[in-house]
C-alpha cells in the first residue's frame, strides 16, 4: 500500500462538527480529535492527551478550550497548549506542554487535513468558485486501491433518477472526477478518498453544483454508494485483511519528561507581531491588538504578561487581557504614565496600527488557582488588565468570584466591553480617596473562609493597603496573591559577595554596581528575566545556602523569611556567599 | 521452569515467573471445571469436594462446567491459596507471594467486590489505581469533587528490602468524607505495589481513625493478554457496617467509571520510555512504578524504553 502522508484529504463533513462536539476522525491510521471552537476555528489534533494518552475525543469541548476527561487538563483553541493542570492549581503549566496538532481547513462543506502536509491546501480546480454540495460520507471496510478501482465505475444519475452515461473525467491523487450526462441533465461529481487505515476508506462525494432537489439527490447517492460499498466489501472479505498501519507516537520534549520546569530563556523578544488595532480604552489608556505575522502565537494563562520591545529600544511588560481560548491575538492595555521614561509614551504616541513589534512569549508569574471556593479580584487603575483575563477565565468555568475595580472615574476605568460580559460579579468603585478606598477594602476582605483567595494588582500604595487589610482580616499569606507594576524600592547595589552555582559548578564574584543577573549573563549563563527591576519574578532562583538581601516586590514576606528564593535582578547577599541552584 | 515454555504465547520470564490470581475462592463452584486465560494461555481450575484446589493447562478431556474428575487432569500447574484467592504460575513460581499484615487480623473481613474485564494492559490499570488526580473528574462526588483538585506533595519510595513501591503521606479531598457529616475533608491514603500487577490502598476507616487503623482496598490483576486484563477487586474492612451488596455496588460504580477511561488510553500497553508521556509531580508514584518495571526488565504488556 502506498502511503502518501503529504496529501490533503477530507476527514470530516462540516456537519460533523455541531456546537461543542468533538468528532473522532482518522487518517492513515492516525486518530484525530476534530472540534470547532465557539469562534468558528476548526481544530484537528492528535487524539491523545499528552499527559496519560487518553483519547481527547471523549473529552469536553468547552467552546474555548478542550478539557481532557481523565484529569481535567485544559488545552487552548488553536495552540493546543495546556492552560491549566488542576492537580497543581498554584502552578502555571510549562509553556511547552502542548498536544500534537495537524492542519485543519474548512472548505466546501468538508474539513481537510494531512498527516504531514507539504505546502498549503489548494482547493481542487473543479470546486473553485462554485456552490458545491457535499454528499453523505460512506465508510468502506476495504483498502484504498480496491475502493478506487470500483469507484471509477460508479454509476449515478444527474437528476437522481433515470439512465445516464457516466465517464471518468479526471483522476488525480486523492480523488476522481466523474461526469454524468442524461437526456436532459448533467452533473459533475468529485469523489474523494479518505484513507482511514490500511483496510478502511471513507468515500466523500462533492457535487460541483447545488441540486434543485437536494434530498432526492442525497438519497440517490446514498443508495448507489451503499450498493457499491456492499460489492467492494464482499471482495475485500475474500482477500487477506491488511495489517493496520503502525503509528508511532512522537516523543515529548526531553524537558517535559522531567517535572515541568520554568521556561529557560532570557528577556528575548522572539516573536514578531503586528498591531492590527489600536484604540482608546479609557482616558489615558490605549488598547493594542497584536497578531502574529506568521504561525501561531504561544499559549497563555490568565495573569500572564509579555515583554514588548519598543521602537525606541526600551522594553516593557504588559499583562494580557485575553479571555480563555482567544488565541488568535494578544490584547494589552497601556496607561500613559506622566512620569514615563519613554515606554508608555512611545506606545501612545509612536506605535500605530500596522506597525510591527517584537514581543516575548507570555510568562505566567501571577498564576490563577482554580480550586478556590471563592476568588476575590481587586484591581486599582490599570491593574485591571491581568484581572480581566482572570475574571473571564473564572466566569467561563462557572467558578465563584467577585471583581472589584477601583478607578478615578468610569471614563478612567474603561474596558466596558469585557466588564459588561462579567455581569453582577463585578463592582466598580469610582472616585474614592485613600481613606474611602481603605473602608471599601475592609468591607470586601472581611469574612475570610477556608480556600478563599484574593488577587491584587494596582498602584503601590493601594496594593500595600490591600495586603495589610487582608492580613488584618485574617487572610493567610498563602491566600494573598499580588503583582506590582514596578519596584519603587531604592536598590542598594553597593555590596560585594560571591555566588556559587551548584549545578553549573561555577563560582562568580558580584561586584558593587552589578546585579547577580548581570554577572550570570557575563559568564554565559542563560538566565531568564523580564522586568529586571524586581517586580515580575521571572529571574527567581532557588537559594541552597546563604542569606539573601531581598530588594524585590515579588516575594511574599514568608517567602522572603524562608530565604529559599532570590530575585536575581535586584536582590543581593547579606552573607559573604550565596549558593544558588543554577 | 516446571513447564516447557515452547508453546507459550508469552516469552517474558519476568511475568511468567510470578504468581497470578485466577479467582477468589468464594466464587468457585465446587466440583465443576472452570476455564480462564492467563498470559494468552488457556488454563482450567477446580476445587474438589474436599476443598483441594487444582489448576492445569486446559485440555479437551475436561470441558468447562463438566464435573471435575481428577484422573482426567493433565499438565498440572502450581497452586497457591492466599488472600482469599487462587493463584497459579505458568513459569517458575517464586517461593512466596507478598504478604498483607491486615489480611491476617482476626477482626477483619475480606470481601471480594467483583471481577472486571478491561481491555487495557495491567500496567495502565495499576497506574489508574495509584492516581489521585482523577478523583474529582472521574469519580465526581464520590472520591473527589471540583474545585478541590490539588494533589498535595506525598512521598514515594522503592523499598529495596521488600522490592515494592510505597506511596505515603497521600491526602486527597473527599466529599462526604465521614458518614456522619455532610462536609468534605482530606482523607489519608497509603498505596502499596508489592507485585507488578497487584496494588493495595489503605484509607482511614470511619470510626477507627483514632486507632490509626485503615481499610484496605486491593486490586489483583490477572493479565489475560498484553492488552486484556481481569481486575479482581476487594476490600478488607474492620467493621462491615455496610452490607456486602452495598460494598460491591460501590466498587462496581468506581470501576465502572474508570473502565471507559482505561479503554480509551493509547497506546494500550504501558509506555516505559520516560519521554512517551508528560508526567507531573502528582504522578510521582506512576513514575516510580514505570522505573521499577524498567529495572525488572518487564517486556510483556509494556512498551519498553528504547536502549
Amino acid at each position: 500500500m502506498h502511503i502518501d502522508l503529504n496529501q490533503w484529504h477530507p476527514i470530516a463533513s462540516s456537519s460533523d462538527l455541531p456546537k461543542r462536539h468533538i468528532f473522532h476522525g482518522q487518517l492513515w491510521g492516525r486518530e484525530l480529535a476534530v472540534w470547532r471552537a465557539d469562534d468558528g476555528h476548526v481544530n484537528v489534533w492528535e487524539n491523545r492527551c499528552l499527559h496519560r494518552g487518553v483519547r481527547l475525543s471523549i473529552g469536553l469541548n468547552e467552546g474555548r478550550e478542550l478539557r481532557c476527561l481523565y484529569h481535567g487538563w485544559r488545552y487552548a483553541n488553536r495552540t493546543a497548549g495546556c492552560t491549566y493542570i488542576p492537580a497543581h492549581p498554584a502552578d502555571a503549566p510549562a509553556r511547552t506542554i502542548s498536544n500534537n496538532t495537524y492542519p485543519g481547513i474548512e472548505a466546501h462543506g468538508l474539513i481537510w487535513s494531512a498527516a504531514d502536509p507539504v505546502g498549503e491546501f489548494n482547493t481542487p480546480e473543479a470546486l473553485q468558485g462554485s456552490d458545491v454540495f457535499a454528499l453523505r460520507a460512506i465508510p468502506v471496510n476495504a483498502a484504498l486501491e480496491l475502493v478506487l478501482s470500483h469507484a471509477r465505475g460508479y454509476q449515478f444519475s444527474p437528476s437522481g433518477e433515470g439512465e445516464a452515461s457516466v465517464s471518468v473525467q479526471n483522476e488525480t491523487a486523492g480523488f476522481i472526477t466523474l461526469h454524468a450526462k442524461s437526456a436532459n441533465a448533467e452533473a459533475t461529481l468529485l469523489l474523494f478518498f479518505q484513507p482511514v487505515d490500511a483496510g478502511r476508506t471513507v468515500l466523500r462525494g462533492v457535487l460541483t453544483a447545488k441540486p434543485d432537489t437536494p434530498v432526492a439527490l442525497l438519497r440517490h447517492h446514498n443508495q448507489a454508494m451503499s450498493a457499491m460499498r456492499d460489492q467492494i466489501e464482499a471482495k475485500a472479505a475474500a482477500m487477506d485483511r491488511p495489517e493496520p498501519i503502525n503509528v508511532t507516537f512522537q516523543r515529548v520534549d526531553a524537558e517535559l519528561a522531567q517535572m515541568p520546569a520554568r521556561a529557560k530563556s532570557g528577556p528575548k523578544a522572539e516573536l514578531r507581531v503586528s498591531v492590527t488595532h489600536k484604540w482608546q480604552v479609557a482616558t489615558g489608556i490605549a488598547g493594542f491588538r497584536l497578531e502574529a505575522l506568521s504561525g501561531q502565537l504561544p499559549t497563555f494563562q490568565p495573569g500572564a504578561h509579555i515583554d514588548v520591545r519598543l521602537p525606541n529600544g526600551l522594553q516593557r511588560q504588559y499583562s494580557l487581557t485575553n479571555g480563555p481560548g482567544e488565541t488568535d491575538h494578544y490584547a494589552i492595555g497601556v496607561k500613559r504614565d506622566p512620569a514615563s521614561r519613554g515606554g508608555s509614551e512611545c506606545l501612545h504616541d509612536v506605535v500605530q496600527q500596522g506597525d510591527v513589534l517584537a514581543i516575548s512569549a507570555p510568562r505566567s508569574n501571577f498564576p490563577l488557582r482554580r480550586d478556590a471556593l471563592k476568588t476575590i479580584l481587586i484591581a486599582g487603575g490599570i491593574g485591571i488588565t491581568p484581572m480581566l483575563a482572570m475574571a473571564q477565565t473564572l466566569k467561563v468555568q462557572h467558578l465563584p468570584f467577585e471583581m472589584h475595580c477601583f478607578a478615578q472615574s468610569a471614563a478612567h476605568l474603561g474596558f466596558d466591553d469585557i466588564l459588561n460580559t462579567l455581569g453582577t460579579s463585578t463592582t466598580r468603585h469610582l472616585g474614592l480617596d485613600p481613606d474611602a478606598t481603605g473602608a471599601v477594602l475592609r468591607d470586601i476582605l472581611t469574612g475570610y473562609g477556608e480556600a478563599h483567595h484574593v488577587y491584587i494588582c494596582g498602584p503601590g500604595p493601594m496594593l500595600e493597603a490591600a495586603r495589610t487589610i487582608a492580613g488584618n482580616c485574617g487572610w493567610p499569606e498563602d491566600a494573598i496573591h499580588f503583582e506590582y507594576f514596578k519596584n519603587t524600592n531604592e536598590i542598594d547595589d553597593s555590596s560585594t559577595f560571591e555566588v556559587a552555582l551548584a549545578r553549573s559548578a561555577l563560582t562568580l564574584q558580584v561586584p558593587a554596581g552589578k546585579s547577580i543577573l548581570e554577572v550570570l549573563r557575563e559568564n554565559g549563563i542563560d538566565a531568564p528575566s523580564s522586568c529586571e527591576q524586581g517586580a515580575c519574578g521571572t529571574c527567581l532562583a532557588t537559594v541552597i545556602e546563604g542569606e539573601p538581601e531581598h530588594q524585590d516586590v515579588y516575594l511574599s514576606p514568608r517567602e522572603r523569611a524562608s530565604n529559599k528564593s532570590i530575585i536575581t535582578c535586584v536582590s543581593r547577599a547579606k552573607s559573604k556567599r550565596l549558593v544558588l541552584d543554577i | 521452569m516446571t513447564q516447557s515454555c515452547t508453546e507459550l504465547a508469552c516469552a517474558d520470564p519476568v511475568i511468567l515467573n510470578q504468581w497470578h490470581p485466577l479467582t477468589s475462592i468464594d466464587e468457585i463452584t465446587r466440583g465443576l471445571v472452570h476455564h480462564t486465560v492467563l498470559l494468552e494461555q488457556p488454563v482450567s481450575y477446580a476445587q474438589d469436594d474436599a476443598d483441594n484446589l487444582y489448576v492445569w493447562h486446559r485440555c479437551e478431556t475436561l470441558p468447562a462446567h463438566a464435573r471435575f474428575d481428577v484422573t482426567k487432569k493433565q499438565k498440572p500447574l502450581p497452586v497457591l491459596q492466599q488472600h482469599g484467592y487462587l493463584w497459579t504460575c505458568i513459569g517458575t513460581p517464586p517461593a512466596t507471594l507478598f504478604s498483607v499484615a491486615e489480611m491476617e487480623e482476626p477482626d477483619r473481613q475480606n470481601v471480594p467486590t467483583g471481577v472486571f474485564g478491561v481491555n487495557v494492559s495491567a500496567g495502565r490499570a495499576i497506574e489508574n489505581f495509584l492516581d489521585m488526580g482523577h478523583f474529582p473528574f472521574v469519580h465526581t462526588g464520590i472520591l473527589g469533587e471540583e474545585p478541590h483538585t490539588e494533589v498535595k506533595e506525598y512521598d514515594v519510595e522503592l523499598s529495596e528490602t521488600r522490592d515494592e513501591i510505597l506511596a505515603t503521606r497521600c491526602r486527597f479531598y473527599q466529599p462526604k468524607a465521614a458518614l456522619a457529616s455532610d462536609g468534605g475533608a482530606d482523607v489519608d491514603y497509603v498505596f502499596r505495589v508489592p507485585h507488578i500487577n497487584c496494588a493495595l490502598l489503605f484509607k482511614s476507616s470511619p470510626g477507627f481513625e483514632a486507632e490509626g487503623r485503615m481499610d484496605v482496598i486491593y486490586m489483583f490483576l490477572q493479565p489475560m493478554g498484553r492488552e486484556w486484563t481481569r481486575a479482581h477487586t476487594g476490600m478488607c474492612v474492620i467493621d462491615l457496617e455496610n452490607s456486602y451488596s452495598g460494598i460491591r455496588y460501590f466498587q462496581q460504580t468506581i470501576f465502572g467509571q474508570d473502565k471507559p477511561i482505561l479503554e480509551n488510553q493509547f497506546p494500550k500497553q504501558l509506555p516505559l520510555d520516560t519521554r512517551a508521556e508528560t508526567p507531573i509531580r502528582a504522578d510521582k508514584s506512576a513514575i516510580a512504578y514505570r522505573r521499577w518495571l524498567t529495572k525488572k526488565g518487564l517486556t510483556y504488556g509494556v512498551i519498553p524504553a528504547a536502549g
